[in-house]
């Protein structure tokens, strides 16, 4: 029994253009939220002594005139997010909301200056290029040894690519629709799926090199799709066991841990599928040079 | 070989027990290091940034104002109890204070930062902005002087280190202050210009008020030369004032730029629930190993455990500050940790499949693998490197060194035990009569 995963390749081409295009699109559309560490602004983490639904809470606060999200974790905490709270504005706060609700307790509160902010976001983008340098210097090295360096690494790229443009896409989505912020956690995440996905794409690449090597066949396609089944079952098991601890991560701990966790699930899920159908794929369409009559041919 | 592999054995048994002995107990003391550090969002505690206004600062002076302002911080902080306050300073000038375990109030906080630095203001009208020709308002400036050509800012700076608090002949709340040489120069021009005019004392742009909430600004009666007092302050304020304006006077004004406080209660319940996801999910994969690669996935589990407490143990050690973020990154970690593993069996099964015995199918695996772990490894090195300087470079990187520092250390960590520990596990199976059974190593084996 063997699979024909390099046969199908315009499926996966196919599925992988509408990810993506979607994510672009909603990326566009939507933008990704960014969370008080690149924006500035406050979160204050509060819980009421008498029952407090978080409904009225929202009423009060909108009515203070306060424009800000209201969250709940499950220790029935409420996450309040302003604009920048000085210590007068939130003693301000905090005393129109005992007067509404009774006694509060303070449990947490976050605060950064826009000074703060910008340095945070001005080094966040440092590191993203430093990556991108990194991972491109690696490529080069890890490649250089391949057939054809160019072809392999420029694979490897596309799919990296299309991995991080998915994460985008869904936390844009869901920045729309559940008011998912991005904070530096996330683009710590992004960065380790980057390492992740590369990973994954050489251990199938260094699989192709190997089998061309020992000459299984003179056709290209089946020295790739004979890699991909080989290398199949560890790249599952592999992401496997990780999406298995990061949704323990998920499930257990909750709130403040998951916009990271789920960067990290989504990344992990993206990278394994494109490191399996989208990288050696590409690698065949563009040693055939068929890409026109490919598109035709179904 | 039956030689080296039992060296091999032996040197896994005393790592593993050192292990053990430096992370057990955890409040025990090894090496001078005693329990696991946590991070603020994992023990509670309060974090707090300041810039330092250094525009009055003479060029070349900036560090020493900086470790003064330090000083003057340590000095408030020591009344509040704190076990392990880390007041250090970051870039040019910013100061980041961290109280670790620690409720601070609202009231405590204002007062770390407080800059204690009063500074006398003169009322002037000056047009009103957009308004019509000849239209004034009344505006606060800063008291100055020419001294020696030099414009100079009449304020408390410029006090004796002898401020205290008195009562006046009716009982009033009195601050009394006396002038230092070069403030009673400033003090001298600046009430002879302002006799009978109103002259402001602000705290920052915030004016000093009074016990009744009004602003203070006495007028002025008389040339002020050598000492002077406020008048009309609570006593508290007052008291609080004076031991400010003594010893713990700031030198330059702060602002508060950045603040994280987290309940010490809410931090214990994120240790309890990643440990619990933690062990849940390393039980998972086990049970997953153990059920695909057979006696293989069970030795992979047995040598999970020994990379677990090898892991902790380092943290211990080094000490690694663990926050929320780090325990993802030694959770993501274990997951990585595994796939080394996954990657040796896959070829010790190909190993198998051209008829190998254990012995050569194990050596073979493992040297096939080698190169596949090694570069998967290398992007998450250079990764963790990358976040390490972000986490290093911001003012609330905590999470990202720590989750930077766990993953590069249980990578690290995992290609040692993959390569070393299953091995030598597997190898004990070598001339056995299980040795015989191949498909006891590894799925699907035996057949095509």
């Amino acid at each position: 029994m063997m699979f024909n995963i390099v046969g199908k390749r315009l499926w996966f081409f196919s599925i992988s253009g509408v990810l993506i295009l979607i994510s672009a699109v909603a990326w566009g559309v939507f933008g990704l939220k960014p969370g008080i560490d690149f924006a500035s602004g406050s979160i204050t983490t509060l819980s009421f002594e008498q029952e407090v639904s978080q409904a009225e809470l929202e009423q009060v606060l909108a009515g203070l005139g306060y424009t800000g999200r209201v969250e709940s974790n499950p220790q029935g905490d409420f996450i309040i997010r302003t604009t920048r709270l000085t210590a007068e504005k939130k003693a301000e706060l905090k005393g129109n909301l005992t007067e509404e609700f009774g006694t509060i307790n303070e449990k947490g509160f976050e605060n950064v200056d826009p000074v703060i902010a910008s340095e945070t976001a001005r080094i966040a983008l440092f590191a993203a290029f430093g990556a991108a340098i990194g991972i491109l210097l690696y490529v080069t090295w890890a490649f250089h040894r391949m057939p054809k360096p160019f072809h392999y690494g420029a694979c490897a790229i596309i799919a990296l690519v299309h991995d991080v443009l998915i994460v985008v896409g869904v936390f844009s989505i869901l920045g729309a629709t559940l008011g998912w912020e991005i904070n530096l956690m996330f683009i710590t995440g992004l960065l380790a799926v980057i390492g992740y996905s590369i990973n994954n794409t050489v251990v199938v690449f260094d699989r192709i090199r190997e089998n061309q090597h020992r000459g299984i066949s003179a056709d290209f396609e089946v020295v790739v799709n004979n890699s991909l089944v080989e290398t199949l079952s560890r790249s599952l098991n592999t992401s496997l066991t990780t999406v298995v601890v990061l949704a323990a991560l998920i499930l257990f701990v909750g709130t403040s841990i998951q916009n990271f966790a789920v960067t990290l699930l989504i990344g992990i899920l993206a990278g394994t599928y494109s490191s399996l159908c989208i990288a050696p794929l590409l690698l065949v369409a563009w040693e055939k040079g068929k890409w026109g009559r490919f598109f035709l041919r179904s | 070989m039956p030689r080296r592999r039992t060296w091999f054995l032996i040197g896994i048994i005393v790592v593993f027990a050192l292990a053990l002995w430096v992370l057990l107990p955890i409040e025990g003391e090894r090496f001078g290091r005693k329990g696991i550090q946590f991070g603020l969002d994992l023990q509670g505690g309060v974090r707090l940034v300041y810039r330092a206004d250094l525009s009055q600062v003479s060029p070349g002076d900036e560090a020493e104002v900086i470790d003064g302002v330090i000083a003057v911080i340590a000095n408030r902080i020591n009344p509040l109890g704190v076990t392990e306050p880390n007041i250090e300073k970051r870039g040019k000038d910013q100061i980041v204070v961290e109280l670790p375990r620690l409720s601070v109030t609202d009231v405590q906080k204002e007062r770390i930062g407080r800059t204690a630095l009063l500074e006398f203001r003169e009322l002037i009208e000056v047009p009103v902005e957009g308004g019509e020709e000849g239209e004034v308002e009344k505006k606060w400036i800063s008291a100055t002087a020419f001294i020696d050509g030099q414009e100079k800012v009449l304020n408390s700076s410029y006090f004796k280190e002898n401020t205290y608090v008195a009562r006046d002949n009716f009982g009033g709340i009195e601050l009394r202050f006396e002038w230092t040489e070069e403030g009673s120069k400033v003090s001298e021009i600046v009430t002879g210009r302002l006799i009978g005019q109103p002259m402001g004392i602000f705290e920052g742009d915030v004016p000093l008020l009074g016990d009744d909430g009004t602003e203070i600004a006495p007028i002025v009666q008389s040339i002020i030369r050598t000492s002077g007092r406020i008048t009309g302050l609570s006593v508290n304020e007052a008291t609080e004032l004076s031991s400010q304006l003594n010893a713990g006077r700031l030198p330059v004004p702060l602002e508060s730029v950045g603040e994280l406080t987290i309940d010490p209660m809410l931090g214990e319940d994120f240790v309890e629930l990643s440990v619990k996801a933690g062990i849940i999910g390393i039980l998972l994969i086990m049970l997953f190993m153990t059920a695909y690669y057979r006696l293989s996935g069970l030795l992979a589990s047995l040598s999970l455990i020994f990379y677990g407490t090898l892991v902790l143990a380092l943290f211990k050690l080094i000490p690694v500050t663990i926050t929320l973020a780090g325990i993802g990154g030694f959770v993501l970690s274990i997951g990585m940790a595994v796939d080394a593993n996954v990657l040796i069996f896959e070829r010790m099964k190909e190993e198998f499949r051209t008829g190998q015995a254990l012995g050569a199918a194990i050596e073979g695996g493992f040297s096939r693998a080698w190169t596949a772990i090694r570069d998967s490894n290398v992007t998450t090195f250079i990764v963790c490197l990358i976040l390490y300087w972000v986490g290093n470079s911001i003012a609330f990187g905590g999470s990202v060194k720590g989750f930077a520092l766990t993953l590069f250390i249980g990578v690290a960590v995992s290609m040692f035990t993959a390569i070393f520990v299953t091995r030598t596990f597997l190898r004990l199976f070598v001339g056995t009569g299980l040795a015989q059974r191949s498909s006891f190593f590894t799925p699907y084996s035996g057949r095509k």
